[in-house]
């Protein structure tokens, strides 16, 4: 609303100085009269706003002796941001308290999943791959060797810096491969794995009567507690700490990102368990960030108890964990917050519900290179080529686990991560394009309003060209059309650059990670790899601590 | 495909000859979208880049320059008394304009263009469009007289120290272009003020004003439009019409004030620009339509351009309250019709890179250049007009304001942490104990 009133304002010399044109003889008071009474009119304007903050305040006080909630219905004669923009959102969310968000970017992507769940993929062979762990050492202690025998929850490695606790096997079967990497790190433990799932019987928890300490031991043992995710810096939580609250999404606003509540379908039990069992790990609360669109969210989250549900409203980022966080209770410094995925909520609910490490996952195969975008049924870390068997089109594809965002690039012979439960096939863009910076052969995604597809609002077919070459920061203003949080990620950037701790602290690089920045990324002019300077930064503070 | 794989061909040594292969690269880049894929981070990426950004902003000005090289042609034939009518004598207008227009945006472009390669050879980077802007910006804002070789100097000065010396594009402080028009305002003040330069091809011989007689080219085009049965340019050498003072509208206000403009130029005249000054600043219609072509391209800054008339408006009030001479009585509205605000506004405060970068900054940087800029046009006794100054001095001050943003930021963020330790430490304390035991 005030954008628009400023544009129109922008526009208004125009009008105001044909309008003179027209009409010579208009009335011209001059300067010197004006001025007298406009500062006049702004002290009656200030005196007016005081008598009405002064006469709204008595009447909150007024309702909150006689025990009316004051922060759910409004006393003001002047309606509040919800009654104003309320009005769009129909659906579940109307008459909740809703989280605008008005900054953002959904890019439109063609080939999101059908919603047809595919329950019968052939994938044979399974990894956990240590490099997902943020903050782990590179070489952890493997428990396993080549040809061992595994059930779904057998501990397969543990890092060293970090003993307690244990990374499980998704599947049952044999393991065939330790894979090393660069300076013999462990890459990945491929598993064969079984047709009929065998699961390690894990003790049961007798979670009345257990201690908070009891409870996490028991988790780390169980391969429950890999799961759970800390911010600042994104990595595994750390036992040690008492995080002020957990944060669940239970959407994805990414680019052809998998519906969450298709995902969860009949998976409601072991989440409302899981969130139990979270709300045992924090002192604060666990929040639940639903989707306030016009349908209704999967009853799974919707009737969720034990939570506090919060409605959120804008494009992606919106579904982002971290940009909710930053509205519901933001991260200080020194503060630390846990976050977990939907399907890893499921999973560490299935371990107290059924004694088992129950790691299957729905996974939605995306992209409009595939001859059937569609969800698959499978377990966590599925080998890339089998989820794509027979299903991409061309061959000068990039194969992404994640969004195109701020996913991994991989190879079919790779697996996919292990907290993504989305794989994305997009075409490589290594081609030469005449003219391409001036008039596109193609529709592309963009937020500049210079590409004429941008105003009919179409999908495109995105590819992996950079659409430009590196430059130095030019445009200002950029990163802030899609960064909806109270955070000025271009100085932030500058500040990891020249590696000023004090302002990276100050400017809020604890309430970010790599998703969070990943549209400033996209729409940078210059081309600049944002995430990647983020994480920099996020590895410089983490190193201090 | 041939083109492609013709050029491909081409391609010179990086190493054996830097600067060819810097040039080619420039040129290879201009016709062909590189075919570099993404690596980390995002995998796909906005179609916008730099050269696209700048080319907008180049197409943006264009009104601009058709209408500033029609006037210096009308200009010339008004202040001999010839063609006085707009648009009669519009061959020896327009043929006029480009002759004096075409060599100032060769030599600003080849001697600017010429600094970059060099320097993008030195440094071992591509080639970056930032010159590209500028150098369509700065023939628009000299007088149509000027010197070719004092352009050129400026040139040098402006790129070398106001842009390469910071690091190239996006690193410097001040806005290349009006860095070039300052060199030349202070080092030769008289080839770019005062009421003589305005009006292209009039000499002062003693206190006489006479046209200056026209070269061998004009006498080709004669010869042409002799043929055509068109009018010619003659001789040259007539005399100007009586009254004949070259001022600019602002040059008459701060003399007479606003009765003294309108005795010579009627507001329709100046808005539409037919009257004399730098080439690109006059006529504010076509700006304002630049203007908002940047703004819808989401190119320039509305924040930065709302707050700069804000603070001209304001300016220009409390001259009025003021009024201590004829030039500060002129109504702050009829300061719109003169010199050069809506120019500066459109394409001088508004370049990203020399304004404040944070969106509270722009509303602050763009009313201080409305303030400041009023002041300077009105209150220096020598040179009625601001702009320039206004928005260089600014360009120093702007990093200041955007860091008292972003200390604001920071405050904010320490505060709100203040509050949630004081409210975490009720909260937490009971659990707590509960889960120690």
């Amino acid at each position: 609303m005030r954008d628009k009133i400023a544009k129109i304002g922008a526009v208004l010399p125009l009008f105001f100085l044909s309008s003179q044109l027209s009409a010579q003889t208009i009335f011209l008071a001059s300067g010197a009269e004006i001025l007298p009474y406009a500062l006049i009119l702004i002290v009656a304007i200030l005196i007016l706003g005081a008598v009405y903050l002064v006469s709204e305040s008595f009447v909150r006080m007024e309702a909150r002796e006689l025990g009316v909630d004051t922060a759910k219905n409004n006393f003001s004669i002047l309606p509040n941001s919800n009654e104003l923009f309320g009005g769009k959102v129909g659906g579940p969310a109307a008459g909740q308290n809703i989280i605008y968000l008005k900054k953002g970017f959904d890019i439109n992507l063609e080939g999101a999943a059908e919603y047809t769940v595919d329950e019968n993929a052939s994938v044979s062979r399974f990894a956990v791959q240590p490099k997902n762990f943020i903050g782990m050492s590179p070489i952890p202690k493997v428990e396993v060797s080549v040809g061992d025998e595994v059930q779904a929850g057998d501990v397969l490695f543990f890092d060293k810096k970090n003993p307690d606790v244990k990374y499980c096997s998704p599947v049952s079967g044999e393991v065939i491969e330790v894979n090393r990497g660069t300076k013999r790190s462990i890459a990945e433990i491929v598993l064969l794995a079984d047709k009929e799932m065998k699961y390690r019987a894990l003790p049961q928890f007798d979670m009345e009567n257990a201690s908070r300490a009891e409870l996490i031991s028991y988790m780390q043992d169980t391969g429950a507690w890999a799961h759970i995710r800390q911010r600042p810096y994104n990595i595994v939580a750390d036992a040690n700490v008492t995080p002020k609250a957990i944060f669940v999404s239970t959407f994805d606003s990414a680019p052809m990102a998998p519906d969450l509540d298709i995902i969860i379908a009949g998976r409601g039990k072991e989440f409302q368990v899981g969130l139990d069992v979270l709300n045992k790990l924090t002192p604060g609360k666990v929040h639940l960030g639903l989707n306030a669109k016009d349908t209704d969210p999967s009853p799974v989250y919707e009737e969720a108890t034990g939570v506090e549900k919060h409605w959120i409203h804008g494009p992606h980022p919106a579904g982002n964990v971290g940009v909710q966080i930053h509205h519901i209770d933001p991260i200080n410094a020194g503060e630390k917050v846990w976050t977990v995925g939907v399907q890893d909520v499921a999973t560490i609910g299935s371990i107290f519900l059924e004694g088992i490490y129950d790691a299957e996952r729905v996974v939605a195969i995306t992209g409009a290179e595939l001859v059937q975008p569609k969800y698959v049924t499978t377990y966590l870390g599925a080998n890339i080529g089998d989820l794509l068997a027979n299903n991409v089109k061309g061959d000068n594809v990039r194969m992404i686990s994640g969004d195109v965002l701020s996913g991994k690039k991989k190879e079919s012979k790779e697996f996919l991560d292990f907290f993504d439960d989305q794989l994305s096939v997009i075409a490589e863009g290594n081609e030469y394009e005449m003219f391409g910076w001036l008039a596109p052969q193609s529709p592309r995604p963009s937020i500049s309003p210079t590409f004429l597809s941008n105003l009919i609002g179409s999908t495109y077919t995105a590819n992996t060209n950079t659409h430009g070459e590196r430059r130095a920061l030019v445009v200002s203003d950029q990163y802030e059309q899609v960064m909806p949080m109270d955070i000025y990620p271009q100085h932030l950037v500058k500040s990891i650059l020249v590696n000023d701790l004090e302002r990276m602290e100050g400017l809020g690089i604890y309430e970010v990670v790599e998703e969070d920045v990943a549209l400033c990324e996209f729409v940078c002019t210059s081309k600049q790899p944002v995430q990647e300077i983020i994480r920099e930064g996020l590895t410089t503070m983490m190193d201090q601590e | 495909m041939g083109l492609l794989q013709f050029l491909q061909k081409i391609e010179p040594d990086k190493k054996k000859s830097p600067f060819l292969h810097t040039l080619y690269d420039g040129f290879f880049t201009f016709a062909y979208a590189p075919n570099t894929v993404t690596k980390s981070g995002t995998h796909i990426q906005d179609g916008m880049d730099l050269k696209r950004t700048m080319f907008i902003v180049v197409i943006a000005m264009q009104l601009c320059y058709l209408f500033g090289t029609y006037n210096i042609g009308h200009q010339h034939f008004a202040a001999l008394g010839e063609h006085t009518s707009f648009l009669s004598g519009f061959h020896l207008k327009l043929v006029y304009g480009l002759m004096k227009l075409l060599p100032l945006f060769v030599v600003a472009n080849v001697v600017g263009l010429g600094v970059e390669f060099i320097y993008a050879a030195k440094k071992g980077h591509p080639i970056e469009e930032g010159f590209l802007v500028s150098g369509a910006l700065i023939p628009l804002i000299m007088p149509p007289d000027l010197p070719l070789w004092i352009l050129a100097v400026s040139v040098i000065f402006a790129v070398v120290l106001g842009k390469e010396a910071f690091g190239g594009t996006g690193m410097n402080i001040m806005n290349v272009a009006l860095l070039s028009r300052v060199f030349i305002f202070f080092a030769y003040p008289t080839y770019i003020s005062g009421d003589e330069v305005w009006i292209s091809g009039i000499m002062k011989e003693g206190t006489e004003y006479m046209g200056a007689s026209y070269g061998m080219i004009h006498g080709v085009f004669d010869w042409i439009f002799g043929g055509l049965g068109w009018s010619t340019f003659g001789e040259g050498g007539a005399a100007v019409i009586d009254g004949y003072t070259g001022a600019t509208p602002l040059g008459l206000a701060a003399k007479g004030g606003w009765e003294a403009v309108t005795d010579v130029y009627s507001p329709a005249q100046m808005w539409w620009g037919a009257i004399p000054g730098s080439i690109g600043e006059v006529p504010k219609l076509f700006i304002i339509i630049g203007a908002v072509m940047l703004v819808g391209a989401k190119i320039a800054s509305w924040r930065i351009m709302v707050s700069m008339f804000i603070g001209a408006c304001v300016g220009g009030m409390l001259i009025n309250l003021w009024g201590a001479n004829p030039f500060m009585e002129v109504h702050w509205l009829n300061h719109f019709y003169m010199g050069s605000f809506f120019f500066a506004m459109a394409f001088m405060a508004t370049d990203p890179v020399t304004a404040a970068r944070t969106q509270t900054g722009k509303w602050v940087y763009g009313f201080l250049i409305g303030v400041v800029g009023m002041v300077i046009r009105v209150l220096n006794p020598a040179y009625p007009e601001g702009w320039m100054l206004a928005i260089l001095f600014m360009n120093v001050f702007a990093p200041l304001i955007d860091y008292y943003v972003l200390e604001a930021n920071v405050a904010r963020r320490l505060a709100r942490a203040k509050t949630s330790s004081a409210v975490g430490m009720e909260q937490a304390e009971p659990q707590l104990t509960v889960s120690e035991h």
